[in-house]
């Protein structure tokens, strides 16, 4: 095993994804390493949450390969595929609570499917996980009765119930009073650490992904625009990754939709 | 006149395309029938969701159908004199036809429909891919029980409604109308069969459980994941359900005592 391999835990090599006519991802290869937080970011639209589904096996590229701790994805047998995934957690966007089901038993629920615990250990196993988010004391509510950053700190609980080697968080921060994006950024962030775990997050709230990204891989129109470490890209010489990690208004994607010249519109009869 | 024919063309294909998914579907829901027997307690939260939330509704709607055919059986069969037969003709329409039948539509409305919004929505707020992505398969976990527990409820269902449509029956006939109480139970008695009528209204309520159940939970499964897509998929399965659970009753009935 070569040093790159080593501390490569997901390598996506050339690939290839549409949707109807419209292609999402045309030829993209890039690498996550090992134990460190790796954003990808980039406009609305432009397939991150896809690519998070691509690298769980939920959806089948077109071309390339996504390869997950030295194994291909798409070509595991379900069974296989299934075991893979107990080792990755994913937090949805909308946190994807059950919802006939107590905040205690989501966290346990993964647990419940795949081990055959004691209830006795069941039950230390939750409290820790909740603790750890700070929702220890919400075990009894359901997810009707959370507010939704409390729903995705559940969420980030049973994602972590199996003990995984990575999670994927997508848009967690989308919606979030400052306070909830606060508490959900320092627990992204101390989770990976104390854990030991390898962390994705999709999304384009640039400045809290750059307060905590080690590495950030910027996606636009299908293609890796840029890549590198939050400092390095936003100083990066492309005036398209400028524009974003700054989000000015005007650039290289223009402010006004595409139109007429404006005195010549304003003067037609 | 070219658009017609595409237009045709394309909802032929989709129609197909989604005759597959669903047949697909069925496949992967009746695979996973054996892991249940060690989880029975998944099937009988079910049972009592789809089944015992159902019985008011069964119930009530036998007891009236019941008394509308003591009602306008009396009627016909008094011109005649058979006025004594009405036990045997309420209980031969209601065990032969209107038990399976109407229950089933009942069932479609008050239990198929839930069964789509239910899944819809899992799937909408993206219950169901959580769950793929906890290593749990949503078709074996959250789709085959409620398959299982609506081809459970839905004969026990048409037998309540049958069972109180009879006792409807005999309040109009026997209580209002003066018809003898024992040649009402006796005429029924000697002349419904167990096999020809009971038997086969029996397999028809299991045809239309398993057609109904089939439905629901594919078109909840199978909807766009947003608000309307959930909405439409609901209307379709009353509509759907409908539609076959009255086409499958009359092949059934060819089958079973017609000579067709």
């Amino acid at each position: 095993m070569t040093e790159l391999n080593k501390n490569t835990l997901i390598s996506i090599k050339n690939l290839g994804f549409s949707r109807g006519n419209k292609h999402i991802f045309d030829n993209i290869t890039l690498d996550i390493p090992r134990g460190k937080i790796t954003a990808i970011m980039g406009p609305s639209g432009t397939g991150k949450t896809t690519l998070l589904k691509l690298i769980g096996g939920q959806l089948q590229p077109e071309q390339g390969s996504v390869t997950v701790d030295q194994q291909n994805v798409h070509q595991l047998k379900p069974s296989q595929l299934y075991s893979l995934r107990k080792k990755m957690g994913m937090l949805f966007q909308s946190g994807a609570l059950l919802t006939d089901l107590s905040v205690f038993e989501n966290v346990a629920f993964p647990l419940r499917e795949h081990s055959h615990l004691s209830e006795s250990m069941i039950r230390t196993l939750v409290l820790m996980k909740l603790h750890a988010v700070g929702l220890r004391g919400a075990r009894d509510l359901m997810p009707s009765e959370l507010s939704g950053g409390m729903a995705r700190r559940v969420a980030l609980a049973r994602a972590i119930a199996l003990d995984p080697m990575m999670i994927m968080y997508d848009e967690p921060f989308t919606g979030q009073d400052p306070i909830s994006m606060g508490v959900l950024v320092h627990l992204i962030k101390s989770l990976n650490t104390s854990l030991g775990l390898t962390s994705i997050i999709v999304s384009h709230d640039v400045q809290e992904t750059a307060e905590i990204a080690d590495l950030i891989y910027v996606i636009a129109d299908g293609k890796v625009i840029d890549h590198g470490e939050p400092n390095a890209l936003m100083n990066s010489s492309s005036a398209w990754v400028q524009q974003f990690m700054h989000g000015s208004a005007d650039g290289p994607v223009h402010f006004h939709y595409p139109a007429p010249d404006y005195h010549s519109d304003l003067l037609t009869t | 006149m070219l658009h017609y024919f595409e237009t045709l063309g394309r909802s032929t294909r989709e129609n197909f395309a989604k005759l597959g998914r669903a047949t697909f579907f069925l496949l992967l829901t009746l695979q996973g029938i054996p892991d249940i027997l060690p989880r029975l307690s998944l099937l009988i939260k079910q049972l009592y969701s789809v089944g015992v939330l159902s019985i008011l509704i069964i119930s009530i709607s036998g007891l009236f159908v019941g008394m509308v055919l003591g009602l306008q059986g009396y009627y016909v069969l008094s011109d005649f004199g058979a006025d004594e037969t009405l036990g045997l003709m309420v209980a031969a329409s209601l065990v032969r036809e209107l038990g399976p039948v109407v229950s089933a539509l009942l069932f479609a409305g008050r239990a198929g429909s839930a069964l789509t919004a239910e899944i819809g929505l899992m799937k909408a707020t993206e219950q169901l891919s959580g769950m793929e992505m906890m290593a749990v398969d949503p078709v074996r976990r959250i789709i085959t029980p409620r398959f299982l527990a609506g081809l459970m409820s839905l004969p026990l269902l048409a037998a309540m409604f049958s069972a109180i449509g009879i006792m409807g029956g005999h309040i109009v006939g026997v209580g209002m109308l003066g018809v003898d109480d024992g040649a009402y139970w006796s005429q029924m008695q000697a002349s419904i069969d167990f096999y020809d009528d009971i038997l086969n209204g029996v397999i028809k309520s299991v045809a239309f459980g398993f057609v109904v159940s089939w439905i629901a939970l594919f078109e909840g499964y199978d909807t766009l994941p947003t608000s309307e897509g959930v909405s439409r998929a609901t209307t379709r399965t009353v509509v759907n359900s409908a539609f076959s659970v009255l086409a499958l009753d009359f092949i059934l009935t060819a089958l079973m005592f017609g000579d067709i």
